[in-house]
């Protein structure tokens, strides 16, 4: 056990959880008036929801004892023989500090879809598809990519979750949004951010907890968490400018939104590869990043899907790009592992692989669990309850009192 | 009596303001309002998706004056408010049978 890294990730831990308070702002600001509560409650409640399911059967299924690459066994179930000293993949941290580092990203991922059903979903039933999505899909992938599973053996590169959090996030939330279907009124009456401002702050803290996130993911106080932090920052600035470069030529005017949009683009981006890449490969990640999601984004309109809140476009073009950008960008002297650039074009194919993998499984996963939790309970709201808002139709509050 | 509506530029409400003040009219009410006429509203840019805003924001301004103070009252908001610019707003001009003060009782041109 080694007391410095045991200190720092003890940090980490709790700059991965501010993130989901910052993603319920980010998302709430986002969303209408009448429906401010119900986005934030939809991040807000998976602190208490997926970190229940964690520490039950979540951390067991993905860090137990490998079955055949597939699934952990359940020997962590409710915990048992997770204790303070160091266990399950680190030798240098307490047991517990590891698995509760790793509850915070299972908090945080499922909090990302429910950009995609905003302003339309009961509670009731969004809770029930929760649960399953960890059990069914999170706990698996992390499994398969960080907890002994087929992906990371196959040499996958996921530094710190482009495919784990991000990839999946986004393809369950396609799944979504194509079950829901599209929210009254869209495509035909402005559905436009009802607090900016609020949105800003939500990025803001984004930014500051994917520090924790994505250099804790080193695991230990050393040059690799340093290198990740750097590069994790990097580039993030880089999508920033991206973003609003294209915006810019795009319609004439850069945004607030898309300085918070293009952020969280890069921070996406850099995810998997930032403790791979260098610096100033971070800097052409998140560059390139910050443009390709504003093209992810517009997917949407092209396609008629009604992806609220642009989780397709965001995280799962971004988590896919950064995928693949790992495999071109990896150089061994910062991670152990080279990519396309230094001359190792397996590892590019390895990472598409990956990308389909995740794609195709959690996509179709999850599209099969909005399904069954849509046929026993019904996700949609009424129409009336839609009109009124999800504020005082699922919770009975308003979140303004004017 | 004639009520003057005015329906203007926000950030014009000072100036026009002034403008009546320094005719001697003593008081008008002020309200936020929202509408459009050959403005059309205005565009609005959210990722890369466009919406029309029909509705912007206005203010308007109404006064009662005696008959012998509407042309100058008229021509005073004008000068006041007018940019040149489309949505600059519009003034509407009703007959005003008559203006009762609350606290005293008086009636007609006494009691604007």
């Amino acid at each position: 056990m080694n007391a410095a890294d045991t200190a720092f990730i003890l940090v980490c831990a709790a700059l991965v959880m501010f993130m989901t308070p910052g993603l319920a702002l980010f998302y709430a600001g986002m969303a209408r008036a009448k429906n401010v509560l119900g986005t934030a409650m939809h991040s807000i409640v998976m602190l208490g929801v997926a970190t229940v399911v964690w520490v039950v059967v979540g951390y067991t299924l993905a860090f137990g004892t490998d079955a055949g690459g597939l699934i952990g066994g359940l020997d962590y179930l409710f915990l048992s023989g997770v204790g303070m000293e160091p266990g399950g993949p680190t030798a240098n941290l307490p047991h517990l500090l590891f698995m509760v580092f790793q509850c915070m990203f299972a908090v945080i991922t499922p909090a990302l879809i429910t950009g995609a059903f905003a302003e339309r979903i009961r509670f009731g039933p969004f809770v029930v598809f929760s649960v399953l999505w960890l059990v069914f899909v999170y706990s698996p992938m992390c499994h398969w990519v960080w907890g002994g599973g087929w992906m990371g053996a196959m040499g996958a590169l996921d530094f710190a979750g482009g495919a784990v959090v991000h990839m999946s996030s986004g393809a369950a939330a396609l799944a979504a949004a194509l079950v829901l279907g599209r929210r009254r009124g869209f495509g035909t009456e402005p559905i436009v951010p009802h607090n900016l401002p609020m949105t800003l702050t939500g990025a803001a803290i984004l930014w500051f907890g994917w520090f924790g996130f994505n250099a804790g993911s080193a695991l230990a106080a050393n040059g690799a968490a340093a290198n990740a932090f750097v590069t994790t920052h990097v580039a993030a600035a880089a999508a920033l400018i991206g973003w609003l470069v294209v915006e810019k030529l795009h319609h004439g005017r850069a945004t607030t939104l898309g300085a918070a949009s293009g952020a969280v683009a890069g921070l996406v981006a850099i995810t998997p590869a930032a403790g791979f890449v260098t610096p100033m490969a971070a800097l052409a990640i998140g560059l390139v990043g910050g443009a390709v999601c504003y093209g992810g984004v517009l997917l949407k309109n092209r396609f008629g899907y009604d992806d609220s809140l642009d989780v397709v476009g965001i995280h799962g073009v971004g988590g896919t790009w950064g995928a693949l950008a790992t495999g071109v960008f990896a150089v061994e002297s910062v991670g152990g592992a080279s990519g396309l650039l230094a001359g190792n074009p397996g590892q590019l194919w390895i990472q598409f692989l990956s990308v389909v993998a995740t794609w195709a499984y959690c996509f179709t996963v999850s599209y099969v669990l909005f399904k069954v939790v849509d046929a026993v309970m019904g996700l949609r709201v009424s129409p009336e309850d839609e009109l009124n808002g999800l504020d005082v139709s699922q919770h009975s509050e308003a979140g303004y009192q004017l | 009596m004639k009520k003057i509506e005015i329906i203007t530029r926000p950030f014009k409400l000072d100036e026009v303001k002034a403008a009546l003040t320094e005719l001697g009219i003593q008081g008008m009410t002020v309200s936020d309002v929202r509408g459009f006429g050959r403005q059309r509203g205005h565009k609005e840019v959210y990722r890369g998706a466009e919406y029309q805003v029909d509705f912007v924001p206005k203010v308007k301004i109404e006064v009662v004056v005696a008959d012998d103070m509407l042309a100058q009252a008229l021509a005073a908001v004008q000068k006041a408010a007018r940019t040149n610019q489309i949505g600059d707003g519009k003034i509407f001009v009703s007959t005003v049978d008559d203006v009762v003060r609350i606290r005293t009782g008086e009636t007609g041109n006494e009691a604007i």
